[in-house]
């Protein structure tokens, strides 16, 4: 058992220290191209966090639904709107350094916060939440189509307003 | 270092928020505004499945698959307006969009 969390935390650290300098990228390069291709691995690094967080149904969502759809939509965006394609050195403002004072202000009371309040709390070694069938998936799925299937309803009306309100939007012939 | 602690999941997930909000601030191309509010919202997604894993509850699972319709119908809207402001003004800079400037 120790040894599988010792791997477990060896494969967070790994992981998060690539999503972090991966997230960097995407907020820093002046290549608009290479900020999604880093977005990408962010992306795929959140679903590997999902896997140790014992998530995999929502693990398999994130690389369907972000790295699938989500990405495959702002490259269009970038092709359609004819960014320069390459370097471009006009794509940071000039007050960026607000933006740098900003979130270091919130990094430290966030992380003061939550330093303060979890401390040293692990998280339970045993992560399946097994009321249904002895698996998370099966324990989501009754959750959505139980306790949760008003807002799961309504989650399903909004997708199609924004769907309806997209093509309205970006339609050409007005 | 023998316990996942929920502190390294939620000061990454704060980590991730905040490099989204400096994205959100400091760039100038819409496209790029749109990737860094990505970025927070999947930040968010760790923290809910960090209380869920925490708690044994699986309501975090449930929101953070919300959380994800909610994404996708943003971005989608988003980028049809990113589009539509191109089209009338040849431009997705976010300085160039001040008509509504007092």
């Amino acid at each position: 058992m120790i040894a599988a969390q010792v791997a477990q935390n060896i494969f967070f650290y790994v992981i998060a220290a690539v999503m972090v300098g991966a997230a960097i990228v995407v907020v820093t390069n002046r290549n608009i191209v290479r900020s999604a291709l880093a977005l990408i691995v962010v992306f795929a690094g959140v679903a590997a966090q999902f896997i140790i967080l014992a998530a995999e149904f929502v693990a398999v969502t994130q690389v369907l639904v972000y790295i699938g759809a989500i990405m495959v939509l702002v490259l269009f965006g970038i092709m359609l709107t004819r960014s320069k394609i390459g370097r471009d050195p006009d794509s940071t403002n000039e007050h960026w350094w607000v933006g740098v004072i900003t979130a270091l202000l919130l990094l430290g009371v966030m992380g003061y916060a939550t330093i303060d309040y979890f401390g040293d709390d692990p998280l339970p070694a045993e992560r399946q939440i097994a009321e249904v069938n002895g698996s998370n998936t099966a324990t989501v799925s009754d959750a959505i189509f139980g306790q949760y299937l008003v807002p799961f309803e309504i989650i399903s009306v909004l997708l199609l307003a924004a769907l309806v309100g997209a093509i309205v939007i970006a339609r050409k012939d007005r | 270092m023998d316990d996942l602690l929920v502190n390294q999941f939620l000061l990454l997930g704060a980590i991730l928020f905040c490099i989204g909000v400096y994205g959100v601030i400091a760039r100038k191309n819409t496209v790029l505004v749109l990737m860094s509010i990505e970025l927070i919202l999947n930040a968010v997604n760790i923290n809910m499945l960090t209380f869920g894993a925490m708690h044994g509850d699986i309501t975090g699972s449930v929101f953070a698959l919300f959380i994800i319709a909610v994404a996708a119908a943003e971005v989608g809207v988003g980028l049809a307006m990113v589009l539509i402001i191109y089209r009338n003004r040849s431009s997705v800079d976010l300085d160039d969009v001040d008509s509504m400037r007092g």
